[in-house]
């Protein structure tokens, strides 16, 4: 049996509106014990209306070594962005 | 990976440092890099943890529940500090229990601000004013660090510490404007809080080895002496209006330079007090393993009803 707390991922909205955001992490037991740490580490001063953790070793992450092949075919698709359509100035609403 | 490869990744690196690019965990870095890291975060965080004690020793015996209350939460807020620190960290890839290891052991080190006592009520308001407005210099200077996470957690510590300042000078305050007795209390308090706090910025430029490596790191953004300099400039004043005195014959306003000039501090005791011969060091040792050690039961028991509960879903879902 694992003796030490693992790790947790704590996203917290910090209103309604808003969308959640990582805010750190933290030890905690199960996954009880973590919202509640995570209420009283991270929303001590009303930094929050609703919080998420979730055990770090479920994250699956991009390597950053890879961003070459990860991100580049966002780079070169220029069509995708409306400064690539040249239009005559007298086009107005558009 | 060939020692060419090496040069050139560390060629990209310092570059992205030097366009203020910020580095982010899985993000290649210098070995070196990642050790110096390792240990001033990780100094950040003992020092937030150990901290705890020389105030806690005043929680039941604040002179007022309104007082008792403020220094149970700036007492919390710090417990926090020195989470986000850890975790910030650990994200470097060394575990928390390595890290209180490292504590425990004395391997690592913390201020060596905590290994002073607090002996009179006046003390909590010294710590408060003091040690947190040094703090509070020392970790904006760190909010634009280069390491993500160390810099997103000062951020979020800096938020936190000017009510731990502004809580520290209301009791100077309120015990200045009392009675002969707690004026002269306030003003003791002062004296021997004074050299220390300015000891918190470290050796002199000349004697810290590390600074320009961490300048170009960007792990320091202003050099201890500057710090120290900025803190008895503002400090300086605020003192003036408490109506106590500066321990200090050479402190003076320079004209010329527009900063305040100051006596030498006392090189000696900084070295005998980081060598672990200050008045508090044990106590402060046996009370943090003491913590850890009793708690053990606690974390034991918290993980066996963990794993109790998990093997009761699998159970039922299959
Ligand atoms: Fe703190
Ligand atoms: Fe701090
Ligand atoms: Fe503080």
């Amino acid at each position: 049996m694992k003796k030490e707390w693992p790790l947790w991922e704590v996203f917290v909205r910090s209103k309604n509106g808003l969308e959640h955001r990582h805010f750190g992490s933290l030890h905690a037991a199960d996954a009880e014990m973590a919202l509640e740490n995570a209420r009283d580490v991270y929303t001590r001063r009303n930094e929050g209306v609703s919080i998420w953790v979730v055990e770090s070793k479920y994250i699956t992450a991009s390597n950053p070594s890879e961003n070459g092949e990860m991100f580049e075919p966002a780079k070169n698709k220029v069509y995708r962005h409306p400064t690539f359509y040249k239009l005559p100035d007298e086009v107005k609403h558009m | 990976m060939s020692e060419k490869e090496l040069i050139n990744l560390e060629q990209i690196f310092e570059e992205r440092i030097e366009r203020d690019e910020k580095i982010e965990p899985k993000d290649w870095m210098p070995e070196k890099y990642r050790q110096t890291h390792i240990r001033q975060i990780s100094q950040h965080a003992h020092s937030e943890v150990v901290g705890m004690l020389p105030e806690g020793n005043w929680i039941t015996r604040a002179p007022s529940l309104r007082r008792k209350a403020a220094l149970l939460a700036k007492v919390q807020d710090e417990a926090g500090h020195g989470l986000y620190l850890y975790s910030a960290c650990e994200t470097l890839g060394i575990s928390r229990e390595e890290l209180y290891q490292q504590l425990h052991t004395g391997k690592a080190k913390y201020s060596s601000i905590f290994n002073y006592p607090t002996i009179t009520w006046a003390d909590i308001g010294a710590i408060g004013w003091l040690v947190d407005g040094a703090a509070i210099i020392n970790q904006v200077a760190l909010c634009t660090t280069s390491f993500g996470p160390y810099a997103r957690a000062m951020v979020r510590i800096c938020k936190e510490e000017s009510f731990h300042q502004r809580q520290g000078y209301e009791i100077m305050l309120t015990l200045c404007n009392g009675t002969e007795a707690q004026k002269a209390m306030a003003q003791d308090a002062l004296n021997r809080w004074w050299w220390p706090s300015l000891m918190m910025f470290g050796p002199k430029d000349e004697d810290s080895p590390h600074t320009a490596q961490s300048m170009k790191w960007k792990l320091k953004r202003k050099t201890n002496d500057e710090l120290r300099q900025q803190f008895v400039d503002q400090t300086v004043p605020q003192a003036a209006i408490l109506g106590i005195s500066i321990p200090d014959p050479h402190l003076k306003w320079n004209e010329a330079s527009g900063h305040y000039n100051f006596g030498e501090i006392d090189w000696e005791e900084f070295w005998q007090v980081v060598k672990g011969h200050g008045p508090c060091n044990k106590e402060r040792m046996e009370a943090r393993v003491g913590a850890w050690e009793e708690g053990a039961w606690v974390r034991e028991a918290a993980m066996a009803h963990a794993n109790k509960q998990t093997n009761k879903k699998v159970a039922k879902a299959s």
